[in-house]
């Protein structure tokens, strides 16, 4: 908990933090505030936000309340792209891993795959999955994962190739350490760090992707998201700009909550100057 | 050759965030035109005191004290009144500028110097710091030097703009040792050349003895003594320089030095 | 120059494995698709009879097994054709060629304008780390950095387009007006501010943190410290000596970042209904249409390597360490 306490310290952890836990509240709280299908007609379409005590943030087209459709986005959002980036860095450790201590023919090949899924384009990819094999909220993670998992692993498997060298994984072999063990115990613990740093970046990637194939109409249309109410909003520009503008906020808020959060975490684990996000 | 070039009087420096000091109550006098070397281990101040002088202190040090410049008549400016070599060659040159770039830059800056005036006096100098080929050199990249090579293109570079101290901060420790030895010869004549002071920073007190005139022996932020070479190396005031001594063989032939480890 | 070729073959040599996989890769995850091009076509068309869909099955080529085609595909790959597009009743090549230079003309512009401001910013903010103008700069680059580009796009096109009509709110080109040369020129830039303007914001804001963290990195350098003892003007140690040393991670980024701009160029598109090769994916992905989408995607997987390339050749040139000294001592 002592990171925590440092965390807490720095003014972008601090600020990033709370922004997490806001969502995350709202997240969870949003059957609460807003019971019932946030996709139903609640109301009179196009109301303005506070005009109506009912509807604080004003309803949609259909009459569909913003402000359920922003909590309960918020659950979409935080929980594509915490599940997307997870899968992503297991992924990519995995592959990482195996690449760096197999070496060879196997490294070579598996870093070729890796070159292949660097260069297409993640979004292109995303999209390509997506179409081709449905909308439902799984697939979108996994179309997300499988266009972000190759950075985690060619960091991963810089990281093994650094640390197989080192003093302390020789000493580990000449004692007779199983090659699993050194691997798990001794070089994956030290792997770790530097890809975890990547995360934060991962999961700001995963929202902004989820919230564009939404935008696209190649989201989960059973569910509130984001992107699907600023598309929405599109075709009543004009007239009721609000509808676009108060779920994109909410993106750059999260987003930025994301990025403020790993920028404190890693002055609170030790290095200064984080650098780009 | 004689006049106090730069007076210190109780000078004490601590870093921001250390308790201890890394310098305290130095008293020294640099007299102009000499060569003086600064003998001390690690955690000395040695160090502290060229960054000191040089004014390139870390944010955050604390000076006590005072800093004199009899021989300026006001504070030094770096590069013009001063220049310093570093101890790791590979790192005090730029990797993507050249090595004319880097000499020139010095002489353009304070000497009034047109570029191309500039990098002719570059080549100038890098034929007398006994570079191959300045020519060639001059567009050359740091890393195609080697290191006892890159310390010669760093005191160039540092003499370019005709300082009148040259303080060379563990300029030898990271070269070979036979190296050292060219280096010290090196410096030497350039020194005496131009007429310009000598700081000669070291832990090495064989290496320094052969070529100084006075040296001076720090021990944990204080001056321990200081004189002439020969009374120093004869006859030590304290144990410590005693001690140093005695570490050490083969004294007595300038400029040979030879350290032969068992 | 005969370095970059020797380099050039030896790059695309090696990218022949890649590409094999990237290709394979999607023709298995196309097939997986329910339904193809034709039910598409079908589809739109209010359906058809069998007859009909085993005879434009048999036209295209869509009746035989996945291993013949996949074979069919990429003999005519190796041999540059990309295909007929079922949506369009076009050649892929075609269609591609059409539409690729609105997006190239997006993205270079976007590209260029963000490299240039950004890393100019970021001097401003890395010449002093720490300083008021470094920490407001700093903020300033996260808060936009998080803002989704499509989002911007909107926000921008209401401002500058709806409310104060200053600009076209879509389009790359007034539609049949017939003018051509500079003012054509003028035209399409009238277009394009917008969607540039959005794209190179968010670019800015990421080169700007990448430079002011590589300047702080290069403060902290030795060559510095003797640059500082050298007595050179501020100026100069901040531009010649930190801040060209700084460029290297940028231009490093720049390579990274080539396959995330192209798909980002899929929404750009898509909110201001430019016609590019972004808008074509979208479009692909609508009709079911498997050789578009096929030759949409070896084709960003060409951009991305040439760009690679390109970079890797700049990178070469700013930094001498790399490759064979010619000359050296």
């Amino acid at each position: 908990m002592n990171w925590l306490r440092r965390l807490l310290r720095t003014p972008e952890g601090a600020a990033g933090l709370a922004i997490l836990l806001i969502l995350l509240l709202a997240g969870l709280l949003a059957p609460v505030v807003s019971p019932g299908d946030p996709l139903r007609i609640a109301g009179r379409a196009l109301l303005a936000p506070f005009t109506d005590p009912a509807f604080p943030l004003g309803t949609d087209r259909l009459g569909r309340d913003v402000l359920a459709g922003l909590l309960y986005g918020a659950r979409t959002s935080l929980a594509v792209g915490l599940a997307a980036a997870f899968s992503a860095m297991v992924l990519g450790l995995c592959v990482g891993m195996v690449a760096g201590f197999a070496g060879g023919l196997i490294d070579e090949a598996l870093m070729r795959v890796v070159d292949a899924f660097q260069i297409v384009p993640a979004f292109l990819l995303a999209l390509a999955v997506v179409s081709t094999i449905g909308v439902s909220t799984p697939i979108i993670v996994l179309a997300i994962a499988l266009g972000t998992w190759a950075d985690p692993a060619r960091l991963t498997r810089a990281q093994v190739l650094a640390i197989r060298e080192q003093d302390y994984v020789a000493s580990a072999r000449v004692i007779g350490m199983h090659p699993a063990e050194i691997a798990f115990r001794e070089i994956l613990p030290n792997a770790l760090p530097p890809v975890l740093a990547l995360s934060a970046t991962i999961v700001a990637g995963a929202v902004l992707t989820e919230a564009a194939l939404s935008f696209l109409g190649l989201g989960n249309p059973n569910i509130a998201t984001w992107g699907s109410m600023i598309a929405e909003g599109r075709s009543v520009l004009r007239s009721a700009s609000y509808l676009s503008i108060i779920p994109g906020a909410a993106l750059a808020v999260t987003v930025l909550g994301v990025h403020l959060f790993s920028e404190g975490l890693g002055k609170a684990l030790g290095d200064n100057d984080v650098g780009a996000a | 050759m004689s006049g106090i070039f730069c007076s210190l009087r109780q000078l004490s420096v601590t870093y921001g965030r250390g308790v201890a000091a890394a310098l305290d109550g130095i008293d020294l006098d640099i007299v102009a035109g000499e060569r003086l070397a600064i003998i001390g281990e690690s955690g000395s101040g040695k160090s502290t005191l060229a960054r000191a002088l040089a004014g390139l202190l870390p944010e955050g040090a604390r000076v006590g004290g005072e800093m004199l410049w009899p021989g300026l008549g006001h504070a030094p400016r770096p590069g013009r009144d001063f220049g310093v070599v570093f101890q790791d060659p590979g790192s005090s040159l730029n990797p993507v500028l050249t090595i004319g770039e880097q000499v020139a830059e010095g002489a353009r800056r304070h000497l009034g110097l047109s570029w191309k005036q500039a990098y002719v006096r570059a080549e100038e100098l890098l034929g007398r710091v006994r570079i191959p080929q300045p020519d060639r050199t001059m567009r050359a990249f740091p890393h195609q030097l080697s290191g006892g090579q890159r310390q010669r293109v760093a005191i160039a570079a540092a003499i370019a703009a005709r300082p009148a101290l040259l303080i060379a901060d563990e300029a030898t420790s990271a070269l070979d040792v036979v190296v050292q030895a060219e280096m010290v010869r090196l410096l030497d004549g350039l020194v005496r050349e131009d007429g310009m002071t000598l700081l000669f920073i070291t832990h090495d007190i064989a290496l320094a003895s052969g070529f100084v005139d006075r040296i001076a022996v720090f021990r944990n932020a204080r001056l321990v003594e200081a004189g002439p070479v020969r009374s120093v190396l004869s006859a030590p005031k304290s144990d410590y320089t005693a001690a140093l001594i005695a570490s050490h063989r083969d004294l007595a032939t300038p400029p040979l030095i030879a350290e032969v480890q068992p | 120059m005969k370095r970059a070729i020797i380099l050039l073959r030896r790059r695309a040599i090696s990218s022949i494995p890649v590409l094999l996989i990237v290709v394979i890769f999607t023709f298995f995850l196309l097939e997986s698709a329910s339904g193809d091009a034709v039910d598409a076509y079908l589809g739109s068309i209010g359906g058809g009879d069998a007859a009909l869909r085993q005879s434009l099955r048999e036209s295209y080529g869509l009746d035989q097994s996945m291993f013949a085609r996949l074979w069919l595909y990429l003999s005519s790959l190796a041999r540059f054709d990309l295909g007929w597009s079922v949506a369009f009743n076009r050649p892929v090549g075609v269609l591609i060629t059409e539409r690729l230079p609105n997006t190239l003309l997006l993205m270079g512009s976007a590209t260029a304008l963000s490299f240039g401001i950004g890393s100019a910013l970021g001097i401003l903010a890395g010449a002093r780390p720490g300083s008021v103008r470094d920490r407001m700069l700093s903020i300033g680059s996260l808060i936009v950095y998080a803002i989704p580009s499509f989002w911007l796009g909107l926000v921008l096109s209401i401002v500058f387009s709806v409310k104060l009509r200053w600009f076209p709110i879509a389009g790359v080109e007034t539609i049949a007006s017939g003018k051509t040369g500079f003012a054509r020129a003028l035209d399409i830039a009238d277009h394009l501010v917008l969607p540039v303007g959005a794209l190179a914001l968010i670019y800015l804001a990421l080169f700007l943190r990448v430079m002011r963290s590589g300047m702080a990195e290069a403060w902290k350098l030795d060559f510095v410290l003797f640059a500082r003892a050298k007595g050179l003007s501020r100026s100069r140690i901040v531009l010649r000596h930190v801040a060209r040393n700084a460029l290297l991670p940028l231009v490093t980024m720049l390579g990274l970042q080539s396959a995330a701009m192209l798909g980002g160029s899929v929404v750009i598109e898509s909110v201001f209904a430019i016609p590019g090769f972004g808008r074509l994916a979208q479009e692909a992905v609508n009709g079911r249409d498997a050789p578009l989408l096929m030759g949409i995607v070896v084709t960003s997987a060409v951009l991305v390597i040439s760009v690679n390339f390109l970079v890797d050749l700049v990178y070469a040139a700013l930094d001498p360490r790399i490759g064979a000294s010619e000359g050296g001592v």
